[in-house]
């Protein structure tokens, strides 16, 4: 059974919907990431679970349990939980202090309040900092006083919203530590909201996709960015090249689709049949290039010219065009070997699998 | 502008001499009024966090009354005491007027908008966001209240200590409930007031430059308390 359901999840502020008829099940034990843009509504979401708040409509089952809109209930389900928001907010007490307050509030005894916080303390690498005054440490070590002072508790369920927002590349990767090694003990179930896609990526058992207030997709991570829903999601997850078409050939599984305004087939594997108006999406690094009349057992293999050279750092973005426009991903070495450069000719190659088709008009 | 120096001279003099009816009289202005603001702090302080955590109809008006009531004259709360521990008034049968009791009702009433108000604008003063971190960190209501009103610490102290400037510098109302009886109600302001009356203003001068001197002694200790 689920340890937290959300049912026909609705919420607004202020007249502005933000959340959908959202509908979620998390297991135990599982590390569950919740990714969409700025303002798709994952803190509200997360507040809402934290019952910090009261949808506008819908329900939450706690262990099977529903959870009541008001009363001592909610108090004693709280407890069993734990929040990270988006902003530390550290209070202006000393870092003892600050990790020591949700146990305090719990009733626990002294003497295993300072087992604990110690213990918590060096697992964030701030035992050094113990006495300080919690308001005068940096936006990172704030961070790690918030984590530590949530994971104190042992909490059955982890909230974390955007957990290293403007941190520093060092303090990201400390707080991504500590979250990982919390994760891999599967012990505490946890719930992160992200928008950066890596991070959501790496430790997550199950991705959900929020999109302007509604649950688009959830799945795990190759289902989600290889086979977005929609072209929304395709979009969101980063697979430059969406190409609208139309089916014009279903063999066994193997499609056709005519895409660009010369109408070129490129072959895909899907089960939409002939006439399907859809999207064809590839993402940028399953395409390869290659000098031209290069063979390959790929399916697709065009010819172009390339348009547009990109370089950031090891990788290169380059633009061809083949009839159609493309968008490819090659490490900074390949592009030179192939001396790639605007108007070279150059072959590009991806396979039928490598090519995610999607229902045109859902939603 | 002799008269001041020779007042601020005479002020270290009594002051160094701990002239006994000086003492006396510093002694009590600081009792009566010391008690005044601690008793109109423990009722005030957690109102005023009540009033804060709590959404009602008609919060900004309450507000907004208490605020106005910051400029409640003293001499109309002298009236208002005088006139409820009267002899005929509905409490006269206590037998508390013309007492230090009467003094430290009337100096309470006229702080407690002060303290309330104050106390209000301090924990609004914290943020929404600390708010929501302790209950996200399981705090109760009460739990929360209390971590608020611990951040807004200073804040809240800076309400104490207004209110206790105020109730140690009033004059109006310590005159007509205490009566400035001598050995019994007489205070500093009183005393300032009768002795500039008489033409003896050196002392009356005096007895301002202690009042300030205690205000500043109370200022120290709270200041101290408060950082431990």
């Amino acid at each position: 059974m689920s340890l937290i359901e959300v049912v026909g999840l609705s919420h607004s502020y202020g007249g502005r919907k933000v959340l959908h008829s959202l509908n979620l099940a998390i297991d135990r034990g599982e590390v569950f990431t919740l990714i969409g843009p700025t303002g798709a509504g994952k803190t509200t979401l997360l507040r809402i679970i934290d019952l910090l708040e009261v949808p506008g409509a819908g329900e939450i089952y706690f262990d099977g349990k529903c959870i009541p809109r008001s009363g001592k209930q909610r108090l004693e389900i709280r407890r069993r939980m734990s929040f990270v928001h988006q902003k530390p907010q550290v209070f202006n007490l000393s870092v003892y202090d600050n990790v020591a307050c949700g146990l305090r509030w719990r009733g626990e005894e002294e003497n295993k309040i300072v087992e604990k916080v110690d213990h918590i303390l060096k697992m964030v690498g701030l035992e050094g900092y113990r006495n300080r005054n919690a308001r005068t440490l940096s936006g990172g070590e704030a961070q790690r006083v918030a984590l530590a002072r949530s994971l104190v508790l042992e909490p059955e369920v982890l909230l974390l919203d955007e957990p290293t927002a403007n941190l520093d590349p060092i303090s990201t990767a400390q707080i991504e530590q500590v979250i990982s090694y919390v994760a891999r003990q599967r012990t505490t179930t946890m719930i992160m909201a992200t928008h950066d896609m890596s991070q959501g990526r790496q430790l997550a058992d199950r991705i959900g996709v929020l999109l302007d207030g509604k649950l688009v997709q959830t799945g795990n991570a190759d289902d989600i960015f290889y086979s977005p829903k929609n072209e929304e999601v395709a979009n969101f997850v980063g697979v430059e090249n969406i190409l609208e078409g139309v089916i014009i050939a279903n063999d066994e599984g193997v499609v056709t689709v005519n895409v660009g305004p010369d109408r070129i087939g490129i072959q895909a594997v899907s089960n939409y049949p002939t006439g399907k108006e859809v999207y064809a999406c590839i993402r940028p690094e399953d395409i390869t290039l290659a000098p031209i009349f290069h063979r390959s057992s790929a399916r697709n293999s065009f010819q172009g010219k390339v348009t547009r050279v990109n370089t950031l750092g090891p990788l290169s973005r380059v633009e061809i065009d083949c009839g159609f426009r493309l968008t490819a991903l090659v490490t900074k070495i390949s592009a030179e070997e192939l001396n790639l450069q605007e108007g070279k000719e150059v072959c590009a190659i991806f396979k039928a699998t490598g090519v995610h088709i999607i229902e045109r008009g859902v939603d | 502008m002799t008269e001041i120096w020779q007042g601020f001279t005479k002020a270290i003099e009594l002051i160094i001499s701990l002239d006994p009816e000086v003492m006396e009289i510093a002694g009590r202005s600081l009792s009566i009024s010391g008690t005044a603001c601690l008793l109109a702090s423990l009722i005030c302080i957690p109102l005023g966090s009540l009033i804060h955590f709590h959404h009602f109809g008609g919060k900004r008006v309450l507000i907004n009354i208490i605020q106005t009531l910051f400029s409640l004259p003293s001499v109309i709360i002298g009236l208002f005491v005088f006139v409820l521990f009267s002899r005929a008034g509905p409490l006269g049968e206590l037998g508390i007027l013309f007492t230090p009791t009467a003094m430290i009702i009337g100096q309470m009433i006229l702080i407690t908008p002060i303290l309330l108000g104050l106390t209000i604008s301090a924990l609004s003063g914290v943020s929404k966001e600390i708010v929501d971190t302790a209950t996200s960190l399981g705090a109760s209501s009460f739990q929360t209240a209390w971590l608020v009103l611990k951040e807004a610490r200073y804040a809240v102290l800076a309400a104490v200590i207004m209110g206790f400037g105020r109730a140690i510098s009033e004059v109006g109302c310590a005159l007509m409930v205490g009566g400035n009886i001598r050995g019994f109600t007489r205070v500093i302001t009183t005393t300032i007031s009768l002795e500039t009356s008489k033409g003896n203003l050196e002392l009356a001068i005096a007895l301002g430059i202690i009042l300030l001197f205690l205000a500043l002694i109370v200022n120290i200790v709270l200041n101290r308390l408060q950082q431990r």
